[in-house]
């Protein structure tokens, strides 16, 4: 029978803060590993900071802005092998990145562009969910069927603190526990589901509670510390590994940044706890700690930053120079046999549009 | 060639397909331990174990939602839907990720599922038992939808479902599950989507009909006898329709009265007039008559048999449109 461990009320963390709070260790993470990480916050980053440019100068569409969110994305990712699978939700865009996506395919796919279409199995990552929480199923299906098919790989699926309302978040993550899979529920609770706070979502004390009606162990950590991310994933991977079933995993941060390009927060957020979020933001956080442990200098830290840039800049030239897509993709990929009247409608809008 | 009921002709097709191809896995709500709550999934769980013939908890969205995630695993799922109105909570996965996900991946990833529901009404049930949810399917871009009518349908479709590279929702007419009776092939058969049957010749005037409605059709064609000659089209392939079948057959009659046992408006037998309407129009010799279930809830099972399309207002149909 499954034992149900009630969720942990503080929240765990690694980083201190140079002051009263002393810095711990993550076992087994050398230097290497710490710098990886870094490298990824890094590329994350800039490219969450470059896309709301891109927006404001036209070049992509409307777009999910994650800044403040990277340790969550980044600490959970490095928790993965190469064979687990990721479902990202709009506010994971560019966690494909970290598996070697180019950013000219997550730029493309906010640019409306069909060469932001990849296919999951090129990567292990999930198309980006849009609608709220439908991809928990998923997660818990596609673990389901790894542990059927004796496979070792396990499921990640990202989701917000508005999507434990969901409906769908709790059948799949019953789905999860009743078939044993071997899956992560990464709850990113950033305290805002675009203007709702997580006060008017739940009279749970914490989202992580929810799990235990599931029978699903969790734990809560820092969502601006990448350290503590990663050490709580980590956990939650072997226990997927050790045919254990799914681990929930809380990370709370505060939204530091609109919800989209979209969305104006100062109808409903309180600035001085955005502030305080923006100074205690976690890629600024962990250069302190990697500072502190002799890892990171100023020659370093541009390094990186730049080539990030040149990255980006490469992608979003990339994006760009991408053709304007013929209409007759209108018809083609939603079934592998189409109909014929597929053909009769396209032949007749290009007969009309000449 | 066996003898079987309709339902029986459905659990061969399980056990037909689930043996012949190791991916196929059946997902539903008492299909496992019960065999299902009309025994259509009997005997799969102690034949292939339950692993792949699975009791899952009671979530229509987290059945269809999971399917989703074991396509992209490599299985083949079949999803059973308890009931027709049971099956709205899977509507949300249906129509944001079932019906989107291979255009959303550009055609680089096939979802190989199957959805198969008993539906409709005249089984004096309690409330909810009784719906045709079959526009809401047929609705959905990237879902085909077929309804059988005979036993040997019922086994060739679901077969030709499960086989499908798309995903596929079977609604089976639970009315006659044991009620129709037919020579069923032994071993592989399947029916090809896409294609109607002739279930009755004739030259005057064509009744296009579906599931339980074509039993329907074929006892309303009997009264007529003396006085027409009449032809029974079953649709079977909702989408991809045969097209060609139900112009050549109103071609011939230039007479169309299409029956379904949904509510009216919107439903798919205004597709079928609408059709007509572009294609036909020449060939007709009267207005496209229809015999549907009314814009009402389905009622209490009292006077169901008021709502449901009867073969006294099927020949009434067909009456007014030979005076025409």
């Amino acid at each position: 029978m499954a034992s149900t461990i009630p969720a942990e009320r503080g929240l765990r963390r690694v980083i201190g803060d140079d002051a009263s709070i002393p810095d711990g260790e993550v076992d087994g993470l050398d230097d290497e590993g710490l710098l990886e990480l870094y490298r990824s916050l890094v590329l994350l980053r800039t490219y969450d900071e470059r896309s709301v440019i891109y927006h404001r100068q036209g070049r992509i569409g409307t777009y999910a802005i994650y800044w403040g969110h990277e340790a969550m994305q980044a600490g959970s990712f490095h928790a993965l092998a190469d064979d687990d699978w990721i479902f990202p939700s709009y506010r994971e865009s560019a966690i494909g990145l970290l598996r070697g996506m180019p950013p000219a395919t997550i730029l493309s796919w906010w640019r409306g562009h069909p060469a932001g279409w990849w296919n999951p199995a090129d990567y292990n990552v999930a198309s980006i969910c849009v609608p709220i929480a439908t991809h928990v199923p998923h997660a818990a299906g596609l673990a389901w069927g790894k542990r059927l098919r004796g496979e070792d790989a396990c499921a990640i699926a990202y989701f917000g603190d508005g999507a434990t309302s969901e409906g769908a978040f709790h059948e799949g993550a019953n789905f999860a526990a009743v078939m044993r899979a071997p899956a992560i529920l990464f709850c990113s609770n950033n305290g805002w589901a675009i203007s709702t706070p997580v006060s008017a979502q739940t009279r749970a004390q914490t989202l992580a509670d929810k799990a235990i009606g599931y029978g699903i162990p969790s734990a809560r950590v820092d969502g601006g510390d990448v350290l503590a991310v990663y050490e709580a994933t980590r956990a939650a991977v072997a226990r997927a590994r050790a045919g254990e079933g799914p681990t929930f995993i809380e990370a709370v941060t505060y939204r530091a940044a609109p919800h989209a390009t979209a969305d104006d927060p100062s109808a409903y957020i309180d600035p001085e706890r955005v502030e305080e979020a923006r100074a205690n933001e976690c890629l600024g956080r962990y250069e302190r700690y990697l500072r502190r442990h002799g890892l990171l200098d100023a020659e370093l830290e541009q390094q990186l930053k730049a080539e990030a840039a040149d990255v980006m800049r490469a992608g979003i030239a990339a994006a760009e120079a991408e053709p304007k897509p013929d209409l007759g993709l209108l018809f083609e990929h939603a079934l592998v046999d189409p109909p014929a009247s597929f053909q009769t409608d396209l032949a007749e809008l290009r007969r009309i549009l000449g | 060639m066996a003898e079987r009921f309709l339902v029986e002709a459905v659990n061969d097709a399980l056990h037909v397909e689930m043996e012949r191809d190791a991916d196929v896995l059946l997902l539903g709500e008492d299909v496992g331990r019960a065999g299902g709550v009309f025994r259509a999934t009997a005997g799969l769980r102690d034949r292939f174990g339950a692993d792949r013939c699975v009791d899952t908890p009671l979530a229509e969205a987290g059945i269809l939602g999971s399917a989703v995630g074991l396509c992209m695993a490599g299985f083949r799922p079949v999803c059973e839907m308890q009931y027709d109105a049971f099956s709205y909570p899977c509507l949300d996965q249906l129509i944001t990720h079932v019906g989107r996900y291979r255009w959303r991946t550009g055609g680089t990833m096939t979802f190989p599922l199957t959805i198969r529901m008993p539906y409709g009404g005249g089984v004096r049930a309690p409330e909810l038992h009784d719906d045709s949810p079959e526009t809401y399917y047929v609705h959905t871009p990237g879902v085909k939808v077929a309804i059988p009518s005979t036993p040997a349908d019922a086994k060739g479709l679901l077969a030709a479902a499960i086989r499908d590279p798309d995903p596929v929702v079977v609604l089976e007419p639970k009315l006659v599950y044991r009620t129709e009776r037919g020579e069923v092939p032994d071993g592989e058969h399947v029916v090809p989507l896409g294609k109607a049957r002739l279930a009755r010749e004739g030259g005057d005037l064509t009744i296009v009909a579906y599931g339980a409605m074509v039993p329907v059709a074929e006892r309303a064609a009997d009264a007529l006898a003396s006085k027409a000659d009449i032809e029974v089209l079953d649709i079977r392939s909702l989408k991809p329709l045969d097209e060609e079948a139900l112009l050549a057959s109103a071609s011939k009659t230039g007479r169309v009265v299409l029956v379904q046992e949904a509510a009216r408006t919107c439903g798919y037998a205004a597709e079928l007039a609408a059709i007509l309407a572009e294609k036909a129009i020449l060939d007709l010799r009267g207005p496209v008559l229809r015999v549907t279930g009314y814009d009402v809830p389905y009622p209490y099972w009292s006077i169901e048999d008021a709502y449901m399309p009867s073969a006294a207002r099927v020949v009434d149909a067909a009456r007014r449109l030979l005076a025409f």
